[in-house]
């Protein structure tokens, strides 16, 4: 069910460097949220340590945006690939790891120009197996994996229903969201925030927070389509 | 460089990498070791990018000290045994592997405490170790403290040895530190060596760890028991060691 006149909603390498730029946006207006998440049930540097990671992430993507591929050539998977290796050598915590992993095998489902509604879902199956299996995580732990597992569900859903891209990722984001909010009441049994048992109960999860921030960027990246003030379509 | 197993040590901190590969160099000092952590902007945790370097550096200069043209990894049980000390240092040379398929190989992390479980690898590689072998001794270690109890129980020390010794000698310790980390590793590497099943005070002789742990300083008396092939040779040898105080007499 895509619909015509809307070319700028194709989610294509362009769109994924939109993503990754609005993540570090939101991620820099969050650090102080994540980081006192973080403190009362972790060791206080989520926020701190991610806005650290995208930030480079961007700088990065600058340098690649000086000499520009031919295009049609770059691919979702490359700018994912930039993503993860950029976080597993500058967040330096756990989070640098069970992220770059996320992305690295995210980016290994999406090595082609433009995904569909049925490759954005591999691509968040990808990144859930990626924390899950970094983290040994399951659904139910107060981890990061809760809210990705809630978002791969309802994006399976949409596409089910015939769903567009931004549908998927529509459903996608507000699950993750509703996700990072339902481990406020649990107990955490795995990461850090374990170590506090019972007392883990009634604060929301720093990592399950900052996935439903990443999955909002997705989706506000693919609403608003190129504008002058990317550097990308001003080429 | 002698040994054809290298080590890599990878922590929040590259102080604490570097001091325990400082640690375990001094006790075996035919091995290749590499502690590498802290972000590139100097903090604390874990970088993909320096795991990686240091992988690579380590497995080219252990390729250039490999007779013939093998490439330093594989089928002649050379390589690389990483250990990483807590959650994100782990799961970063989980992911460098997961990046770089072609380093599995050569490359593998061991579950093991980090001290315990480099000094360990590192005293095994000094032998010329296979990467099996050093792998399995630095996952040992973890149960060095199990084992060490054990001996310590009351009425423990014979249940655990196996069968009648067939070479059984007292020494008394005459170096003021005893058993310290670099006597200790002499006398592991040498009993690797000799290929006898030795213990010293009922601990198992190979074992640079438990030997320390039996905090053996001058003026103890020792029973070194060896079963196996040449068992009346290697008491003699180790006996002799001890006896001679390590040169610190």
């Amino acid at each position: 069910m895509k619909q015509e006149g809307l070319k700028d909603m194709a989610l294509d390498a362009d769109w994924a460097e939109r993503w990754v730029r609005r993540t570090a946006e939101v991620i820099a207006d969050a650090k102080g949220e994540l980081t006192e998440l973080d403190r009362q049930i972790g060791d206080g540097d989520h926020g701190e340590n991610l806005d650290r990671g995208f930030k480079a992430v961007v700088a990065r993507l600058d340098d690649v945006a000086a000499e520009p591929a031919p295009p049609g050539e770059r691919t979702v998977g490359d700018v994912l690939k930039l993503v993860a290796t950029t976080l597993m050598s500058t967040v330096g915590g756990a989070a640098g790891p069970l992220y770059g992993t996320a992305y690295l095998r995210a980016a290994k489902v999406s090595g082609r120009p433009q995904i569909d509604p049925p490759a954005v879902v591999a691509v968040l199956e990808a990144a859930l197996e990626g924390v899950a299996s970094r983290g040994k995580a399951t659904v139910g732990e107060k981890t990061m994996v809760d809210a990705w597992h809630a978002a791969v569900e309802a994006g399976e859903a949409a596409a089910g229903d015939g769903g567009s891209e931004v549908d998927v990722l529509r459903a996608a984001a507000e699950a993750a969201d509703t996700a990072a909010t339902g481990t406020i009441p649990l107990i955490a049994t795995k990461g850090r925030a374990s170590y506090l048992g019972e007392r883990s109960a009634g604060h929301e999860d720093p990592g399950a927070r900052s996935t439903a921030l990443v999955l909002g960027a997705a989706l506000a990246a693919a609403l608003s389509g190129p504008t002058p003030a990317d550097p990308r379509s001003a080429a | 460089m002698t040994a054809r197993v290298a080590l890599v040590l990878v922590s929040h901190s590259v102080e604490l990498a570097r001091g325990v590969a400082e640690l375990a160099e001094q006790m075996a000092p035919d091995v290749l070791i590499r502690g590498v952590g802290g972000r590139p902007d100097g903090g604390l945790g874990t970088s993909l990018d320096a795991v990686q370097k240091a992988l690579e550096e380590v497995l080219t200069t252990l390729a250039d000290n490999t007779p013939g043209d093998s490439p330093g990894g594989g089928a002649d049980g050379s390589g690389v045994v990483v250990l990483g000390d807590l959650g994100s240092s782990v799961l970063t040379v989980e992911a460098v592997l997961e990046l770089d398929e072609s380093l599995t190989e050569r490359v593998v992390l061991a579950r093991a405490p980090f001290v315990e479980g480099a000094v360990a690898a590192a005293v095994t590689a000094h032998g010329g170790a296979d990467l099996g072998t050093v792998l399995e001794s630095a996952a040992s270690s973890i149960r060095m403290f199990a084992a060490i109890e054990a001996t310590q129980a009351p009425e423990a020390g014979e249940a655990t040895s196996g069968g009648e010794p067939e070479g059984s000698r007292t020494v008394t310790v005459r170096n003021p530190l005893g058993l310290h980390a670099r006597p200790a590793a002499l006398v592991s590497r040498k009993v690797a060596e000799l290929g006898a099943t030795v213990t010293i005070d009922g601990v198992d002789a190979s074992s640079v760890l438990q030997l320390m742990a039996l905090g053996a300083t001058q003026g103890r008396e020792l029973r070194v028991e060896a079963t196996g092939e040449r068992a009346a040779e290697a008491v003699a040898t180790v006996v002799e060691m001890i006896d001679g105080g390590f040169g610190e007499v």
